[in-house]
């Protein structure tokens, strides 16, 4: 999503760009030494970048990416030791090991979140190590193959590994970076940023996630496997031990997350300088490489909590504050309102047969049982907890119903995930708006189109077109955490309206509007109406309420008060005592 | 293996299980407090541990045979003296580095700051270990005393054919470590600073509107719970050999005794560790030694992918 019109070299020229000076600065390094290092800094910039595509986009922290490294290390050293294979074939088979160990790994560890996540997986890779301590692998040498030194990567002039090194981060580099604007990159992102609006916009959350483990189990196994091969040697606490998992976040935390530029920055930094003091200082002070990854996290954590790159981009592009903008389009309350089709047949589109839903002692929803037609607008009303946004959790899944059963065009949908009721037509907005704030609003809105596009370009025209629709447009480009509370509300209606809802579920989408943004919200939904899309909203003030909706539903506590048209309900003595006041009653009458 | 000899290894093994899961109860009891209270995961409370270890050997060393009291007990005072040292540890690590990224300060950041607390404390943890690595050295010391070296034996129980043997140092280690934590919950349930402590954790804001200082509880929170499970090392450290790293294998033994019990409950977390401890040397009766470690994990992740809430604890949100 680079900006139109401005044709930049894209990131590849820039990764290819540093690429050849790394090279270069390669051929000339003749110290046996530093070409160590400059085959190790690539090494570690691919475990960060393998951290950074779980963790770095998806924002869940792992603590223990040591055990796919660990496997790939030991994989390639056993499989040559006593198989006698090649680590030409064995480092790609490491990968695909580190991703089936990401697979296994992720099943059932994305049940976790935050810092369970994080221990979890801290568990993982120290678990390991003492298994290959018990199987007696506490130090493997690969044997030296003096005939066929090329076949087992064993070179007389170590450049040769830092030119493969090299090539592995050039490769994971350009993988990032096409990954981080595609689907996968934009629906972690939305992941990290809020999963509970990114599973409801129909992403499948769970299976981003593990694409994720995979590829990025899979990337550092390739890179443990090929550490084994540079350094001749494994042992457990080398391959599993915290500094491996603690050097991949560190080096990517300490230059950046969610950036392909990150990692590489990080390790470019820290592991010469932490390889050196160990050097010159390694004898005295035995600990000072850990000391200086220690330290490097600590002041990232104090001063630049999102890395330098991101520091450094701040400084230089004030990122985000000199949006111009445009002058609103043609507000969407100028438009003519399109006249209502004729319900074509009045079917039921979802029909709820006695759901019943309890937290602990408190009845949620009681029983309730009704139908919403197709092409109707159905104003949900009632007092606080009366269970109005517990029943929109029930209809889109985020939570399931003790009893009763959900139809949807005639199917059951009770115990679906809430992306699959997304991707079946059943979108939603919430009460307290829920936007994807570090994103764009055309990226937030791409996130909802994805469910029924093929392609990232499809995503692309019906998020333009869902733009279009509630009239933001001309915000486009600006980021989602900067919009006015009128322009979160419609954000979120076209976040749903690009799922290509049949029904919508609107959560209080009104709520702390000033008049004219009423207005002009309602003509919003009105248009969507009009094109025929069924809605379902939640609301408090009545006034506008009275006029938008076809049929009311009264709840009070968690049942069914009363159904009916709005004149009929706003007379309802029943209604009036539970909800809308004796003052109503006066002033309606 | 006959009967009685799988009796005796099976009681051998509880009661190692019980000695050794009581300090683990202490040592989990700090770390819960501090989450309890500051909401905050700390992943260094394994190095304070370790310094808490340290602490002990080099304050043994310093007087330990002069003590009136006798070599004997020697050590257990000076798992005590670990106990202050460490609290001042923690006092300026909480002013320096654990305040800014949690409190109040927290929750302006990110997800409560809850990741940048881990990735801080993380970099504490690294810092220490293998700062340690440099002050300490790298080869495994302990503390040695007649105790630690005698048993009193009980038995021979069925007959003549059970008896089994108990370790002295380790049993007087449990029962400070079972008196230091009726005494940690005394001090919670009756002293002003308890309450105080309490109220920040229930309802951090209404506690500020209450004229508590919420800053300066999260900052004795974080020392007490250190300098707690300071204590639990100290008393460890006269019955295993240790080394600067020996914090990391602790931190997953806490978590898992903490999740256990239910994250933020105390005597929960008291129960986690004792349970940890019996888990692992009961383990020893099925697997390897060598994979003792490998069991506690294991029983870790088990618990934190069925039971997040633990076995003991109120229900809590796994995020």
């Amino acid at each position: 999503m680079s900006p139109a019109g401005r044709k930049l070299p894209g990131p590849g020229f820039a990764i290819l760009l540093f690429g050849i000076a790394y090279a270069v600065a390669t051929a000339f390094v003749s110290n046996s030494y530093y070409q160590l290092i400059m085959t190790v800094v690539p090494v570690w910039a691919v475990m960060g970048l393998a951290w950074n595509l779980l963790s770095g986009y998806s924002g869940l922290v792992s603590f223990g990416h040591a055990a796919f490294f660990g496997l790939g290390a030991y994989f390639v050293a056993l499989a040559q030791i006593h198989w006698g294979l090649t680590p030409w074939i064995g480092i790609p088979l490491a990968g695909v090991l580190g991703g089936i160990a990401g697979l296994v790994v992720g099943l059932p560890t994305f049940r976790l979140r935050g810092h369970y996540f994080a221990l979890a997986m801290l568990a993982y890779p120290l678990a390991l190590l003492y298994v290959f301590e018990w199987l007696g692998y506490q130090e493997l040498t690969l044997p030296m193959q003096r005939e066929t030194p090329i076949l087992a990567m064993q070179f007389a002039d170590h450049r040769v590994h830092a030119f493969i090194a090299l090539g592995l981060m050039l490769s994971a580099m350009g993988l990032t970076s096409r990954l981080e604007r595609a689907r996968f990159g934009l629906s972690l992102v939305a992941i990290k940023q809020d999963e509970a609006a990114a599973e409801a916009a129909g992403i499948d959350t769970l299976r981003w996630k593990l694409k994720a483990i995979v590829l990025s189990g899979a990337l550092a196994g390739v890179v443990g496997g090929f550490y084994a091969v540079v350094l001749l040697v494994v042992t457990p606490p080398a391959v599993f031990g915290m500094l491996v998992s603690a050097q991949a976040l560190i080096v990517a935390m300490f230059g950046g997350v969610g950036t392909v530029w990150g990692p590489v920055i990080g390790a470019v930094v820290l592991v010469p300088l932490s390889e050196i003091l160990h050097a010159r200082l390694g004898n005295v002070i035995p600990g000072i490489q850990g000391v200086v990854y220690g330290i490097a996290i600590v002041a990232v954590i104090l001063m630049a909590p999102e890395g330098v790159f991101w520091r450094v981009k701040d400084l230089l592009l004030r990122r985000g504050s000199k949006q111009t903008l445009t002058p609103d389009g043609p507000a969407a309350a100028k438009t003519p309102i399109a006249d209502r089709p004729e319900r074509a047949d009045g079917k039921p589109v979802l029909q709820l047969r006695n759901v019943s839903k309890a937290f602990g002692g408190l009845k949620a929803v009681q029983d309730v049982s009704f139908e919403v037609a197709n092409g109707e607008i159905l104003g949900i009303i009632g007092p606080n907890g009366a269970g109005k946004t517990t029943l929109f959790n029930l209809l889109n899944g985020f939570i399931a119903p003790d009893q009763g059963e959900v139809r949807f065009e005639g199917r059951n949908i009770v115990g679906e995930k809430p992306y699959r009721i997304c991707a079946s037509g059943i979108g939603r907005t919430f009460q307290v708006v829920r936007p994807f704030r570090r994103m764009t609003v055309e990226q937030n809105v791409v996130v909802g189109a994805f469910v029924h596009s093929a392609s990232d370009s499809e995503a692309q025209v019906i998020a333009r077109a869902a733009l279009v629709e509630v009239g933001l447009e001309a915000h486009a480009r600006r980021l989602a955490g900067g919009l006015t509370n009128k322009e979160l509300r419609l954000l979120e209606l076209a976040r749903a309206l690009a799922g290509k809802p049949k029904l919508l579920l609107l959560d209080e989408t009104l709520a702390g509007l000033g008049g004219g943004d009423v207005e002009e919200v309602i003509a919003v939904v009105r248009k969507l109406a009009a094109k025929g899309i069924t809605i379902v909203i939640i609301e408090h003030t009545m006034p506008a309420m009275v006029r938008l909706v076809d049929r009311f539903i009264v709840l009070d506590h968690g049942a069914v008060l009363a159904t009916g048209l709005p004149t009929e309900i706003t007379r309802n003595p029943a209604v009036i005592d539970a909800y809308l006041g004796k003052r109503w009653r006066t002033e309606g009458a | 293996m006959n009967f009685a000899q799988f009796a005796e290894n099976f009681l051998q093994a509880l009661s190692a299980g019980l000695l050794t899961g009581a300090v683990y109860g202490l040592m989990c009891v700090g770390l819960s407090l501090i989450f309890g209270v500051m909401r905050v995961i700390n992943f260094a409370q394994g190095d304070f541990m370790m310094l808490g270890m340290y602490v002990a050997f080099y304050a043994f060393g310093l007087f330990g045979a002069n003590l009136a009291f006798g070599a004997a007990l020697a050590p257990y005072v000076a798992a005590l003296i670990a106990g202050p040292v460490i609290f001042v540890a923690g006092l300026v690590v909480h002013k320096l580095l654990v305040s800014r990224v949690s409190g109040i300060r927290g929750s302006a950041l990110e997800s409560e700051g809850h990741y940048a607390q881990l990735i801080l404390t993380l970099g504490i943890a690294l810092i220490v270990q293998n700062g340690g690595l440099w002050v300490f050295g790298s080869a495994p010391v302990s503390i040695t005393t007649p105790l630690s070296s005698s048993a009193w034996e009980v038995g021979p129980l069925h007959g003549d054919l059970v008896s089994i043997f108990v370790n002295q140092g380790q049993t007087v280690a449990a029962a400070i470590a079972v008196l230091a934590v009726l005494a940690f919950v005394l001090v919670m349930s009756r002293s002003r600073l308890g309450k105080s402590l309490r109220a920040a954790a229930d309802n951090p804001e209404a506690a500020i509107y209450m004229g508590i200082d919420v800053d300066k509880a999260h900052r004795l929170a974080f020392a007490f719970g250190v300098a707690i499970t300071a204590i639990g090392g100290g008393l460890l450290a006269s019955s295993y050999p240790f080394q600067p790293y020996v914090g990391l294998e602790y931190v997953i033994v806490m978590y898992a005794g903490v999740v256990l019990g239910g994250l933020g409950s105390v005597a929960g977390a008291f129960f986690g560790g004792l349970t940890i401890g019996l888990v692992q040397q009961l383990s020893t009766l099925v697997l390897p030694n060598q994979l003792q470690n490998t069991a506690i994990f294991v029983v870790f992740l088990v618990i934190v992918l069925l039971r997040p809430q633990g076995l003991f604890g109120r229900a809590a949100r796994r995020t």
